[in-house]
């Protein structure tokens, strides 16, 4: 070990990826040159539609919150070493669930509705990724493969029940559940145009890293993902923990889909069905399944998204243009994981001085 | 020329008058087209789409060439929280005052939110049904697509020869109902025993399902197809590739099937956005709810195609004269369903206005189909 091992860890785990969305930008600029475009002005265009101001900020944290909760399903899961995409799935029943049980309880009292509504979701969701667990575990099947495949069942359970049995009759052209009362919708935060569903994200996002890094429930997931084997041999009761983290991570993303029936659209339709839950993977990913990256990283996705507008607007790039810099940003950021750990900072000397003797 | 290194009093003066000027108009220098009446088009899909949102651009494609106006447009924006905040960044990073979200899930809850939380800015929404208590500066226009739907069943009943028509559709809803329905009205009203097959793919844009249908439909004799999906181009594409007709939707799709193609039921939005724009620039106000068809110019049909003969010309032409004098009812009594039911009585009418078409939840004698 050298002198300075603890600091080039940090450093590394920061700059790193700073490098990466960096060389991301300049091949976007690249990109957006053989376009035609001055690749400042959309740089200058995506920071002020991202970032540049209170609303574009709002914008962007709006749109990070879906991904911050979807993302945790995949996150949770790859700690003890399954990759889970099953999340779209569990946002789209836990929605429904949602919103079936917010028209059930019409009339009643709106904080107990809400609550009644964010259990449904979260206990949907949590099972529907729990089953790609179980498989995983008693009958081996492939779990990424399970959860892909639980999406699509999924969406045409929620298809056929959102056009059949639960469809409200005066839906007329958009096949939609019963509308929830208006008290039993989640507002945005007091002087904010953001819903709450981005606080339950970070605070989700901080329980699941304290949970992961700081209790032996946490640790013993860690050495799953690490040493299967290993970690039988020491006796732990594997079924128990891949369950555990399949449905934690579900509920999160049925928590997603809450939010979008009971903050944004106030009943369960095709809306619902974006690709949240594909994003959140994307999201996972890059934030290299660390809950507390989550939250950044989803934030820049969101920015990302929210500039994309402005992109098309002012400088007539097409819509693709930021799915580009996505792509580009996923491959720069997969690419520098293989940087960890090969990069010998010169650390200056105040750091070292610093450190105790 | 002006000595610029070293200027003359008057000149100065001059430059700093010019400079109070500005300064007193109050314009915010460097914000975006601050002078013009600024347009925001929202667009569900991708603006070239031969389909639904391209015909939504043409009417767009007309504004930019009015004088003092600035379009501003984005494409492929979910129906969801995303298309909110469009608006608003076209209302605050923009300055539009005048919106056109244009897909049918744009309107309630996403426009009707905003409406209310911007009263300066005026939003016209496309399909949505405004109604007495929404927000005042908000309002929807849609087009009698059917009556062209029904000139559109007129031309393909005179070509086909097997008298099978091929109808691909996204979903059982009332407005797709309406269209297929008007179409086989259409057709059976000159060959009574035309049929009109309709397959549903499901959802308004899945251009591998379209494919498939369309194949399997001309497997099956369909020798004309139409369809009521987002984007028509793969349907086209495929009765050309094969060999058979083809009658368009949303917009002219002729240069995708220029042997096949009869003709088509398109919307014709032009002149609709430029009065509105009109309306907007002078104060004058503008009804929340627009209405119209072949008679109000916001649907027409597609020139007809080199296949379509003489007496499918006539007729639909006649058929369309009489639209035009506002005498032609296309639902009226006796009308059956495809199950045997009496869905309209002998003796009665449902014109463009009878909201019962609003809610249309059968198919009618002659299609081949069911709805759940």
């Amino acid at each position: 070990m050298t002198r300075s091992d603890g600091w080039a860890a940090t450093i590394d785990a920061v700059a790193i990826p700073v490098l990466a969305i960096v060389v991301a930008l300049v091949l976007f600029g690249a990109f957006v040159a053989i376009y035609g475009v001055d690749p400042f002005a959309a740089y200058g265009l995506m920071f002020e539609g991202a970032f540049g101001s209170a609303f574009s900020w709002q914008n962007s944290l709006l749109r990070s919150a879906p991904l911050i909760l979807t993302a945790l399903c995949t996150a949770l899961p790859a700690r003890a070493g399954l990759v889970v995409i099953g999340a779209e799935g569990a946002l789209a029943l836990g929605g429904l669930a949602a919103a079936a049980v917010g028209h059930a309880l019409d009339g009643a009292n709106g904080m107990v509705t809400v609550t009644v509504m964010a259990v449904a979701a979260a206990v949907i969701g949590g099972a529907w990724v729990a089953l790609a667990g179980a498989l995983r575990y008693w009958r081996g099947v492939n779990e990424t493969i399970a959860s892909l495949l639980l999406v699509y069942i999924a969406i045409a359970l929620f298809n056929h029940l959102v056009e059949g049995p639960l469809r409200d009759p005066a839906s007329l052209n958009k096949p939609s559940t019963p509308p929830i009362a208006d008290d039993a919708m989640i507002g945005a935060i007091p002087g904010f145009d953001v819903h709450w569903g981005l606080v339950t994200g970070v605070l989700l996002c901080l329980a699941f890293w304290v949970l992961i890094e700081r209790t032996t429930i946490g640790f013993a997931i860690r050495l799953i993902g690490d040493n299967q084997k290993a970690a039988r041999l020491a006796g732990l009761r594997l079924g128990g923990y891949v369950l555990v983290v399949c449905a934690l991570g579900g509920a999160a993303a049925g928590l997603a889909g809450l939010y979008e029936v009971a903050a944004v659209h106030g009943q369960a339709n095709a809306s619902l069905l974006v690709g949240y839950g594909f994003t959140g993977i994307l999201v996972s990913f890059l934030a290299r399944h660390n809950p507390l990256a989550i939250i950044p990283v989803a934030i820049l996705i969101g920015g990302i998204g929210a500039s994309g507008g402005l992109l098309q607007r002012r400088l007539d790039l097409p819509d693709a243009a930021v799915l580009v810099l996505q792509g580009i940003l996923f491959v720069t950021i997969l690419a520098s994981e293989t940087m960890y750990g090969r990069i010998r900072w010169r650390l200056p000397s105040l750091v070292a001085a610093r450190r105790p003797a | 020329m002006t000595n610029f290194t070293t200027p003359s009093r008057r000149s100065l003066l001059r430059g700093a008058a010019a400079g109070g000027l500005l300064a007193a108009t109050g314009l915010p220098i460097g914000r975006a087209f601050a002078a013009d009446l600024v347009v925001g088009f929202i667009y569900v899909g991708p603006r070239d789409d031969y389909g639904y949102n391209q015909a939504q651009a043409e009417g767009a494609a007309a504004l930019k060439k009015l004088a003092g106006v600035k379009v501003v447009e984005e494409e492929k924006v979910p129906e969801t929280i995303a298309v909110e905040k469009t608006m608003e960044s076209m209302i605050n990073l923009d300055g539009a005052k005048l919106l056109f979200p244009t897909s049918f899930g744009y309107y309630n809850p996403h426009m009707l939110k905003l409406a209310k939380k911007y009263p300066a800015v005026r939003f016209e929404h496309c399909g949505g049904l405004w109604t007495e208590g929404a927000p005042k500066n908000a309002g929807s226009y849609f087009g009698y697509i059917d009556e062209a739907q029904y000139l559109a069943g007129i031309v393909a009943g005179h070509t086909s020869k097997t008298g099978k028509l091929g109808f691909i559709a996204a979903k059982p809803i009332p407005q797709v109902l309406r269209n297929i329905n008007a179409f086989t009205l259409g057709a059976r009203s000159v060959n009574p025993n035309a049929t009109t097959q309709v397959i549903f793919t499901g959802d308004w844009s899945l251009p591998v399902k379209e494919a498939e249908a369309s194949n399997s439909l001309i497997d099956q004799g369909v020798d004309v197809l139409t369809c009521h999906v987002d984007s028509p181009k793969v349907v086209m594409e495929t009765a050309e590739r094969r060999g058979v007709f083809c009658s368009g939707y949303h917009v002219n799709q002729a240069p995708l099937a220029p042997k096949g193609y009869l003709t088509g039921a398109e919307w014709a939005w032009s002149g609709l956005f430029t009065s509105m724009v009109d309306a907007v620039k002078t104060g004058k106000p503008i009804p929340n709810l627009v209405r119209g068809g072949l008679k109000e110019g916001l649907v027409k049909t597609s020139a007809y195609g080199p296949a379509v003969g003489e007496a499918a010309r006539k007729q639909a032409d006649a058929v369309k004269a009489r639209f035009l004098d506002s005498g032609f009812v296309i639902f009226k009594g006796p009308l059956k369903d495809n199950k045997g039911a009496v869905v309209i009585p002998a003796g009665q009418e449902q014109g463009q206005t009878d909201l019962r078409l609003e809610s249309m939840n059968y198919l009618v004698e002659g299609v081949l189909g069911a709805l759940a």
